[in-house]
């Protein structure tokens, strides 16, 4: 057993902590680090950095446009972009349709869209939860009829985060209601979003914003020969992406950079003749939150090695821990940047951009309780932490 | 980056677990209890035989050449079966005090006999006041001749009644919390001068008061006053220590309760098919593995060069470990129901100890008070 990374991968991170500092822009860093959030432009002008250097896509095998590194190097990079403050490459693109299309797609398909994903040509969304269903996706009701060459698609997403940004989704449609189960009669189809029939309506959530959208469907006809793989087995790819998602997901780098930043503002907060960072109660609850992310981050170490070592065929017992517990520390470093803001927690956004009016209280201020009730999310996308419970009892402890 | 067992290493780890199938079963660990010393003496001879108590010595010195990580190795599987015997005491404290403390003359005879199963160890350190402060040394050395008397008290010397020999810190000079003037010293718990109360602890081991009144004893190394560093060393080894037995004891309590309440009928149908009863083992697992991860974290830095860091990784792991026990442990006995309740079933055992564990080099509020010394953990 080895702690320290090698003298190559240490070479390595300085390498992409380097790249990062010369070529994130200041704005979207910002941006970022005040948990703000980015503009599809800004994105996109990431994305073509990445896509220029060829680490837009760090998972990709070398093949499809991808640089081709280990797991290590993967962790490292996904760790440099969390901590110092870049967005990380588009999931939807890189992590979700690409990995699905150039594992099940066609070289026509393969050819078409892999290029496009990597300096985010094409933005996608995904299009799998609906109405109802949410943590039960596979009772999916969107259906794709087929009529000569073409499937014709009615129904409705929901939660689709950015489809305003979007010109393409993925999706799973129920092309067989009659299979014997329902994750039988899923395909797994793309499309663009200007089609006749799309209709996207933003949906504001509890911080104000809008990330999150309903997409309707109404007799949109899309060519058959944008279905990947194989029809009905739709399923069986959507289920292929959760398991290929076990580097990054702790999201430990960005977690370290929070915790940091909490630290810094907390100096900053004058409390009677001293400092936040004076009171030894926040400084515990400071504490046992880095003691909680260095668990966390052994985790994800033991996790990727295993990965590294043997591939990671069989997923590590480790590894359902990460997005449980990863997102518990995210929402409490929430709960930690409240605590630091204090009272000024109350005024909405007055100051900052656009603005005439001085902002009242700290400039980074008033994106403390956005922050706070934006996060309550990451406890409830891409498997509950009701759903991950679920799955360590049932499939690690047999219950 | 490597977190997987070498080839030899996993078959330290088979050769433990066997043994431990084999000799240690819940009986059998009751019958050991009953033994004058809290154990079974044969146990001890038989970990001579397998070569457990050459682990820690360097090959130099007769032994194997362990470091931290076959350390967790053995300490998980002795929590997995809840090993009564001196052997942290003997092979990862008075191991590391000797491989730091001690002159070469000293630690190659007293390794010698230590391999030979024929010397148990003892660290008499802690005093009654000192909570879990180290630096806490009010226990007296004069010299005398050419040796040197010691005076004081020594509070819950852990297995101090079996111990052929105890190691005593004493102070040489400064005040009672001074980090300088400190020594450690041999003393032979029969000598003239030393009186040990032995009493039982709440997790089924024994520990002793040490008062020594003039007691004879040997200085180890040749530097007196500057036993501290040694003592850090050795308390930081004991906590990743503590944690890997603390992971063997957990493991085994997980299993233990998913194993009940797989069985256990009750409305009809095994409760272990209700989700208020899943999520709770859920939450067990989870705790189970960042436990796991921080043992394995400070096994690897439990013999940094750099004190500071060293520290602050133990440190944090006896935090986190502390914190994940607890959690465990508490909902091991309340998935048990009533049969948690009883002396009869293991479960209440593995609890006990996994309680007696956070109270051992420092509770989770101390090691979080020596983190905020150092500034916290460092990103």
């Amino acid at each position: 057993m080895e702690l320290e990374f090698t003298a190559e991968e240490k070479a390595f991170r300085k390498e992409v902590r380097s790249f990062i500092q010369e070529n994130l822009p200041a704005e979207t860093r910002e941006r970022v680090k005040e948990g703000r959030g980015t503009s599809r432009e800004m994105m996109v002008e990431w994305m073509k950095i990445l896509a220029a250097k060829g680490w837009s896509a760090p998972r990709w095998p070398a093949e499809y446009g991808g640089p081709g590194w280990t797991p290590i190097q993967q962790y490292i990079f996904l760790e440099e972009l969390q901590f110092n403050h870049a967005p990380e490459p588009q999931g939807f693109n890189i992590s979700m349709v690409g990995p699905v299309i150039y594992t099940f797609g066609n070289e026509e398909q393969k050819k078409h869209f892999l290029p496009k994903l990597l300096d985010c040509e094409y933005w996608f969304c995904q299009g799998f939860s609906e109405p109802g269903a949410g943590s039960d996706l596979a009772s999916l009701k969107t259906k794709a009829v087929r009529d000569g060459d073409d499937y014709i698609i009615n129904g409705q997403k929901t939660w689709t985060t950015y489809a305003q940004h979007a010109n393409w989704m993925f999706a799973l449609v129920r092309t067989d209601p009659d299979a014997p189960k329902k994750q039988m009669g899923i395909s797994y189809i793309v499309f663009p979003m200007d089609l006749p029939g799309i209709t996207v309506r933003p949906i504001q959530t509890i911080d104000g914003g809008v990330e999150v959208n309903e997409v309707f469907f109404d007799d949109v006809r899309v060519p058959v020969s944008n279905l990947i793989g194989e029809e009905n087995k739709g399923w069986d790819y959507a289920k292929f992406l959760l398991g290929n998602e076990r580097i990054g997901i702790a999201r430990v780098g960005a977690s370290k950079a929070k915790i940091q930043r909490i630290k810094e503002l907390a100096a900053s907060m004058p409390v009677g003749e001293g400092s936040l960072m004076d009171d030894p109660r926040f400084r515990q609850k400071v504490l046992e939150t880095e003691v909680k992310l260095k668990a966390l981050e052994m985790t994800q170490l033991r996790v990727l090695s295993d990965i590294a070592v043997r591939g990671g065929k069989k997923p590590h017992p480790a590894s359902s821990v990460l997005k449980l517990v990863g997102s518990e520390i995210q929402q409490t470093c929430t709960h930690l940047l409240m605590d630091v803001v204090g009272p000024y927690a109350i005024p909405k956004s007055t100051g900052g951009e656009g603005s005439n009016e001085p902002s009242v209280g700290p400039e980074w201020a008033d994106a403390i309780a956005p922050g706070y009730f934006n996060y309550r999310k990451v406890t409830i996308y891409g498997g509950s932490s009701e759903v991950q419970r679920g799955i360590i009892a049932k499939a690690i402890l047999g219950l | 980056m490597d977190f997987e067992l070498s080839e030899e290493q996993q078959l330290l780890k088979d050769m433990v677990a066997r043994f431990m199938a084999d000799r240690y079963d819940f009986e059998t660990r009751g019958k050991y209890m009953k033994e004058p010393l809290g154990f079974d003496p044969a146990i001890w001879e038989a970990y001579a035989e397998q070569g457990l108590l050459a682990l820690p010595f360097a090959e130099e010195d007769g032994g194997i050449g362990g470091g931290g990580v076959e350390v967790m190795i053995v300490m998980e599987e002795m929590g997995r079966a809840l090993c009564l015997e001196p052997w942290m005491a003997t092979a990862v404290i008075g191991a590391s005090i000797l491989r730091n403390g001690a002159t070469d003359a000293q630690r190659q005879a007293l390794a010698e006999e230590i391999i030979g199963g024929a010397c148990k160890l003892a660290f008499a350190h802690s005093e009654t006041a000192a909570r879990y402060d180290l630096a806490h040394v009010g226990t007296k050395a004069e010299k005398a001749g050419d040796g040197w008397t010691i005076s004081g008290a020594k509070t819950l010397v852990m297995w101090g009644g079996a111990a052929d020999k105890l190691i005593v810190s004493a102070r040489v000079s400064g005040g009672v919390r001074d980090e300088d003037g400190v020594a450690l010293f041999l003393v032979d718990p029969k000598a003239e001068g030393v009186s040990l109360q032995v009493y039982d602890t709440q997790d089924g081991l024994k520990a002793a008061e040490v008062t020594l009144d003039g007691a004879a004893g040997e200085l180890l190394g040749d530097a007196p006053g500057t036993g501290m560093a040694v003592i850090r060393q050795a308390a930081d080894e004991a906590i990743a220590a503590l944690c890997a037995e603390a992971v063997g004891a957990m493991e085994k309590a997980l299993n233990l309760t998913v194993d009940y309440i797989k069985q256990r009928e009750q409305f009809g149908r095994a409760i272990g098919s209700f989700q208020g009863l899943q999520f709770q083992a859920s939450d067990m697992f989870v705790e189970l593995e960042l436990a796991k991860s921080m043992a394995m974290y400070a096994s690897m830095c439990a013999r940094d060069p750099d004190p500071v860091e060293r520290s602050r990784a133990c440190s944090a792991a006896k935090a986190q470990v502390g914190r994940s026990l607890k959690a465990l442990g508490e909902r091991s006995i309340q998935l048990h129901g009533g049969v948690g309740m009883t002396m009869e079933y293991s479960i209440g055992h593995y609890f006990k100890r996994l309680s007696i564990i956070d109270r051992m080099f420092g509770d989770v509020d101390f090691h979080l008070q020596k983190l905020d010394e150092v500034g916290g953990l460092a990103a």
